[in-house]
């Protein structure tokens, strides 16, 4: 009935279309098309045009900020001494640890939704439950790790720990589906001839199917690591320190990330904080993603043209 | 006979199958931790929540108009949060949602191989960039641009935010709504073109019906990420709680807001206890935010799955 109407619907709409070709004068309907096809490139552009142009911007204050001794000093009230060095470490430290986490229990889910579940109402209920989580906003994440590892379990606020802990399952479901696309890419004839000389399915799965979705895994996860690394809201609501004066020693040490700091400095009025300290802080925020960006990119084509 | 006893020979090995069934209970153990995940998040926030309407009657939660969770007198209302939310992001929706329909469409019947091969990385650098980057963008540079047409607006105000919040939001509208207008079969485009109509015209009127269940499911995934949208605007929005008169578009979209999130950051960095009134209002906004989202969410993938138009 549904199938029905709607192919009526779209019929009556070209049938219109058509009438109002057929009456209108070709030149209007040229000049029609040209505008729409300005709107459309406009509006493809707008957002990269804008982000480049504050990009520049950016770039532009940083300059005469970012040198040696900012990535190499603590946080102080005078523009001139301020850097970012624990916050670095921080930042680095916990992602280190969400990739601890986070590699193995993505890559065991997705192990186990592409190679052993049937599929059955568990499958279906899990992979939409992974959907679901991935649409949860970051900041309920945060109220997780404060109402679980804090309250809960008795850690104390603000630790590398639970920021880890926290983060891991934010970008878990990214690890998941990523990882399952990969092991998805690997052809079923590989598995067969495994299997086919006499091999367990573990066995398969070590020997043929994660060697070979090695690469698909690996750009996916620090895809999401470096999403990750740019979390703020999660991280203020586990009680993480906005700005420090010490790196991390360990898991139990409290911490500040590069996001936190930048969040603390945005709203400092001196025009040297606005405009020199804060763009700097986020120019090495920016570097830190590109370069691990740059990673997934060059582990993907490097590995696609190693196949063919 | 003898080969049944060496077929369960065979599979009493105890080492290998004791592996393979120890592999298989670890793999199921990581799948279940997504459940374990969500069921954590609705315990925390229920019953932390549930913690908080014992001292705070949900009636005043949801009725009261005024939200000072820190500052004497207290009152809880959620009301102009809610309304500060919503504000934001029918500001976002208004630029993100037109802006990645019209992209798509560029994407998927205008932009070339080559082109899109360029644009398509491009755009997924815009929702790559951290969302407290771009709340620094708004309030330092965009907001100072504004104010020269706009010579009215506040320091912290709306439409900034929304500026930023929208132009990360633009990839995750144009990718899906693209993705969907791709699955229209040419033979439905061509079938226009033999009809004489223009290329404007096949896009708008056969591509565009054809792939509106996608479309919409994009733009509601969209506003869901605008709802939960938090770094952006609590830098670039403010922290002002008041409900939002919508007949007055200046004062509401040039004046600064509180939406829900910004809300539980302020709480979150300010010094309040863990048995105070203020931390377990934080679990009753956080429930607020997390049922508005899923809510969306499924009703999104419901609409995708639902509304499909197969072809064969």
């Amino acid at each position: 009935m549904i199938g029905y109407t709607r192919r009526n619907v779209r019929t009556e709409m070209t049938r219109k279309a058509v009438l109002e070709a057929a009456g209108d004068n070709i030149l209007l309907e040229k000049t029609k098309g040209h505008i729409f096809t300005g709107l459309c490139v406009a509006a493809t552009l707008f957002g990269i045009v804008s982000l480049a142009a504050l990009l520049v911007y950016v770039f532009r204050d940083a300059v005469g900020w970012l040198d040696w001794q900012f990535v190499t000093s603590t946080p102080s009230r005078f523009a001139e001494k301020a850097g970012v060095y624990p916050m670095i470490v921080g930042s680095t430290f916990v992602v280190a640890l969400v990739a601890v986490f986070s590699l193995p229990l993505g890559v065991g889910a997705a192990v186990w939704l592409e190679e052993y579940a049937r599929d059955n109402w568990m499958k279906r209920i899990i992979e939409m439950n992974i959907a679901n989580l991935a649409g949860v906003p970051s900041i309920v994440y945060g109220l997780l790790g404060l109402g679980f590892f804090v309250s809960t379990l008795g850690l104390p606020h603000g630790i590398v720990l639970v920021g880890a802990f926290t983060l891991t399952l934010r970008v878990l479901p990214i690890v998941i589906v990523s990882s399952q696309e990969a092991i998805r890419a690997v052809p079923v004839s590989h598995r067969h001839a495994s299997l086919g000389l006499g091999t367990t399915q573990w066995q398969m799965i070590r020997t043929v199917v994660l060697p070979e979705s090695i690469p698909g895994i690996m750009t996916g996860t620090i895809l999401a690591l470096a999403n990750a690394m740019g979390e703020t809201a999660p991280l203020i609501m586990i009680g993480a320190a906005t700005s420090i004066f010490t790196a991390p020693r360990g898991i139990f040490s409290s911490f500040s990330a590069l996001p936190l700091q930048i969040y603390a400095w945005s709203d400092f009025p001196k025009q040297e904080f606005q405009h020199g300290v804060t763009p700097a802080a986020i120019i090495v925020l920016l570097i830190i993603l590109l370069s691990m960006n740059g990673m997934a990119i060059y582990i993907r084509h490097r590995f696609r043209t190693k196949k063919s | 006979m003898k080969g049944k006893q060496l077929l369960n020979d065979l599979q009493k090995r105890p080492g290998r199958y004791l592996g393979e069934n120890t592999m298989k209970g670890i793999f199921v153990a990581c799948a279940l931790l997504s459940i374990i995940t969500t069921a954590g998040i609705v315990l925390v926030l229920v019953f932390d929540a549930a913690d908080f309407f014992r001292n705070v009657s949900i009636l005043e939660f949801l009725t009261r108009t005024r939200w000072s969770p820190t500052i004497k007198p207290t009152e809880f209302g959620v009301l102009p949060l809610i309304s500060g939310t919503l504000t934001f992001t029918f500001c976002t929706a208004l630029i993100a949602l037109p802006v990645g329909l019209l992209a798509a469409i560029f994407l998927s019947e205008y932009a070339g191989d080559r082109v899109r091969g360029f644009i398509k990385p491009a755009l997924e650098v815009l929702a790559g960039i951290p969302t407290v980057v771009y709340g620094y963008f708004a309030l330092v540079y965009i907001t100072p641009l504004l104010r020269k047409i706009l010579p009215g607006i506040s320091t912290f105000n709306v439409l900034s935010a929304s500026i930023v919040v929208a132009i990360m939001i633009i990839p995750t509208v144009a990718s899906i709504s693209e993705d969907a207008m791709r699955a229209v079969p040419n033979s439905l485009r061509l079938a226009g073109y033999g009809l004489g109509v223009t290329k404007f015209q096949v896009s708008t009127t056969i591509v565009l019906p054809a792939a509106l269940s996608g479309i919409i499911s994009s733009f509601i995934l969209g506003i869901s990420r605008a709802i939960g949208e938090t770094m952006a605007v609590t830098i670039a929005a403010g922290n002002l709680s008041r409900i939002v008169n919508p007949l007055k578009p200046a004062e509401a979209f040039l004046e600064p807001i509180q939406t829900m999130t910004a809300a539980m950051v302020e709480i979150g960095t300010s010094d309040v206890t863990g048995d105070s009134v203020a931390y377990k209002s934080l679990f009753a906004i956080g429930l607020t935010l997390f049922l508005l989202t899923l809510v969306l969410n499924i009703i999104s993938q419901f609409i995708k799955a639902r509304y499909r138009e197969k072809y064969e």
